[in-house]
């Protein structure tokens, strides 16, 4: 019989906690194919983040560091830094690394840092049951907008991707969505290009995925996808922020 | 015999790491402790070694953190506001278990304080700091010799128990030029990283994970119970302190750690002249704390024991579990930044050995 279809070598063949219908899943196999087809799953390090993806550690085959909330881009400067050979990737949700860890996170981008950063934005806080994030979206409900989000009051959502790509020490940052297969696709085509252009040595690369949360969203994993596409991309649009390669003969 | 050097206390903190085999150093500006980190950014790059300026304390300590548990020897530094900054990846160091060097060279607190020296973060250091049931060594040394050999000394005892080890010093210890030697050390004989380490699999069968979270009620316990009997094993051999002028019957006992120490050495001269007769324990490890250094002369001292610090009063808490109510204890402090003279320390003692007649 013809194997069409396999675990990647890099999740572990171990269940995931993830709602059903949540995407934190897809990518973290479109991270695990990456690792298994540029034959890195050997010398990689993946950082971990608080959100609901903490216990990535045990899904990614890799070796894996759970970091305190925020401080991924730290964590992953000093792997790198003491084993500048290795890969080195950190996993985040939106209130990790655009709340708490914003100064990490620039910092990590303005000083070139060597690594990949998987930035998953769902507009909320997932793991602590729902309540504002930085990405929420003007007039957004969230349990701690229970009114929709308002901008006098609570500011406004950071465009993440677009921030960094001002910085010159940011390689390549586009910015994805995992709400169809077309653009699942384009995603994993994406994240592969970061982890290469790491292994070329280009300086700091975040793919930010947009991602669903249908259980703190209080919709089906049907509806979720809607409204991705409805109200994020609208305000999150796809595509290369920056790319330090673009021009250069293919 | 090696040569000796003059060196700037801060300069031969960064010497002592380089020594003892710091392969990353992150760091952020903070007096009185820059010179650490303006001299391994002259002298870590020259070598083929890390020197990084991190944009805050917190970023440097999580630095630490990834490169400790990837398993090379790291370390960073920095002065008490700094060090408060970087409590919380201190519990997640010491909660993943792993190994580092970390130097608070103390300032006048609480706030933003001052800039001279003082140790009013005792209490920060040896009980606690940041959350949880951790424990780090601290280390106290009071002159630049010691500093370089504790520093060294450090990065062992964290290798050996993987456990994070702060060397802690006083402002003037660190700005003060005093003669070193950097002393020819047989290598220790330390476990092996191995078998926990997180830098690739490398063919290695199983992932390796650096981690301080367990969901489950019973497992958190097994790894706090697993991390007391560390505790409980540091307490058992690491505990290291100096008796001055204890061997015969004394008055009276100071206890004293730092610099402060050595100004109470010179006190202790000043009283002898007018023949009261005080020695000094000085605490070398302020975690674990030298309680047993207290049953050496328990017996001996006349009048009990005055802790002096440069602080309101925190080892005195310690310095009265020690004594246990055996004897009265006794306490004599600077703060913010004021340093006693010999004599204020001699009148303090006289005050109370006569209040204690
Ligand atoms: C210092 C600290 N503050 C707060 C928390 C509580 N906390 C855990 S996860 C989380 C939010 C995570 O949200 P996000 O990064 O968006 O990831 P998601 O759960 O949505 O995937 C918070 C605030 C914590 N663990 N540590
Ligand atoms: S709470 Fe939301 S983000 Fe977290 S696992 Fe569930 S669906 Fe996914």
């Amino acid at each position: 019989m013809e194997v069409i279809f396999q675990r990647t070598k890099g999740l572990l063949d171990v269940p995931t906690h993830y709602c059903p219908g949540c995407t934190h899943g897809i990518i973290h196999r479109l991270v695990g194919e990456t690792l298994e087809e540029l034959n890195v799953i050997d010398k990689t390090v993946g950082v971990a983040p608080v959100g609901c993806s903490v216990l990535a550690y045990n899904y990614f085959a890799c070796d894996m560091f759970e970091a305190a909330h925020g401080r991924a881009p730290a964590v992953a400067t000093g792997i790198k830094r003491s084993h500048p050979d290795s890969v080195v990737f950190t996993y985040q949700g939106d209130g990790d690394l655009a709340a708490i860890g914003t100064a990490e996170i620039v910092h990590a981008a303005t000083r070139g840092e060597n690594i990949t950063t998987i930035f998953v934005n769902n507009c909320i806080y997932g793991m602590t049951g729902g309540q504002m994030a930085p990405t929420t979206l003007p007039g957004q409900v969230t349990e701690t907008t229970p009114y929709g989000r308002d901008v006098k009051q609570a500011g406004y959502p950071i465009r993440v991707s677009e921030m960094l790509s001002t910085l010159s020490g940011a390689a390549y940052v586009e910015r994805v969505s995992v709400d169809s297969v077309p653009n699942i696709l384009k995603a994993k085509k994406a994240i592969k290009k970061a982890f290469e252009l790491q292994l070329q040595g280009a300086g700091f690369t975040m793919i930010e995925v947009l991602s669903i949360c249908p259980t703190n969203w209080g919709l089906s994993p049907l509806e979720a996808l809607k409204w991705l596409r409805d109200n994020m991309i609208p305000y999150y649009p796809l595509g290369v922020k920056k790319d330090i390669t673009a021009g250069e003969a293919k | 015999m090696p040569d000796k050097v003059l060196m700037k206390g801060n300069e031969a903190i960064g010497e002592a790491a380089i020594h003892a085999g710091c392969q990353c150093f992150f760091g952020y500006p903070i007096t009185p402790q820059t010179e650490v980190a303006a001299y391994m950014s002259r002298r870590m790059p020259k070598i083929g070694r890390v020197f990084l300026q991190a944009e805050s304390e917190i970023a440097a300590i999580n630095m630490v953190y990834g490169a400790a548990g990837s398993g090379v020897r790291a370390m960073t530094s920095s002065s008490s506001p700094g060090i408060s900054l970087k409590q919380e990846g201190i519990s997640y160091i010491a909660g993943a278990e792993l190994p580092c060097v970390i130097v608070n060279i103390v300032r006048g607190g609480p706030g933003l304080g001052g800039i001279q020296p003082a140790q009013s973060d005792y209490f920060q250091a040896t009980k606690g700091g940041g959350h949880g049931d951790y424990r780090l060594v601290v280390l106290a040394p009071s002159s630049v010799q010691e500093m370089v050999d504790l520093v060294q000394d450090a990065f062992d005892i964290a290798d050996k128990y993987r456990n994070p080890v702060m060397v802690m010093g006083d402002g003037m210890l660190g700005q003060m030029m005093e003669p070193v030697e950097f002393k020819e050390r047989k290598p220790a004989q330390l476990p092996s990283k191995d078998e926990w380490k997180a830098d690739g699999l490398k063919g290695r069968k199983e992932h390796h994970v650096i981690n301080s979270l367990y969901l489950k009620p019973e497992e958190l316990e097994n790894q706090n119970l697993k991390m007391q009997k560390k505790y409980a094993k540091i307490k058992n051999n690491e505990v290291r302190y100096e008796m001055y002028n204890c061997e015969k019957d004394v008055d009276f006992v100071l206890v004293a750690y730092g610099t402060i120490s050595r100004i109470c050495k010179n006190a202790i001269k000043l009283l002898a002249e007018e023949g009261i007769n005080v020695g000094l324990i000085r605490p070398i490890t302020l975690w674990p704390f030298p309680e047993k250094a207290f049953e050496e002369v328990i017996d001996k001292t006349k009048y009990g024991f005055m802790s002096v610090e440069l602080s309101c009063g925190q080892m005195v808490e310690d310095v009265k579990l020690a004594s246990n109510g055996r004897k009265p204890v006794y306490f004599y402090g600077r703060t913010g930044g004021m340093v006693p003279s010999p004599n204020e320390i001699a009148d303090a003692v006289k005050r109370n050995i006569g209040g204690a007649k």
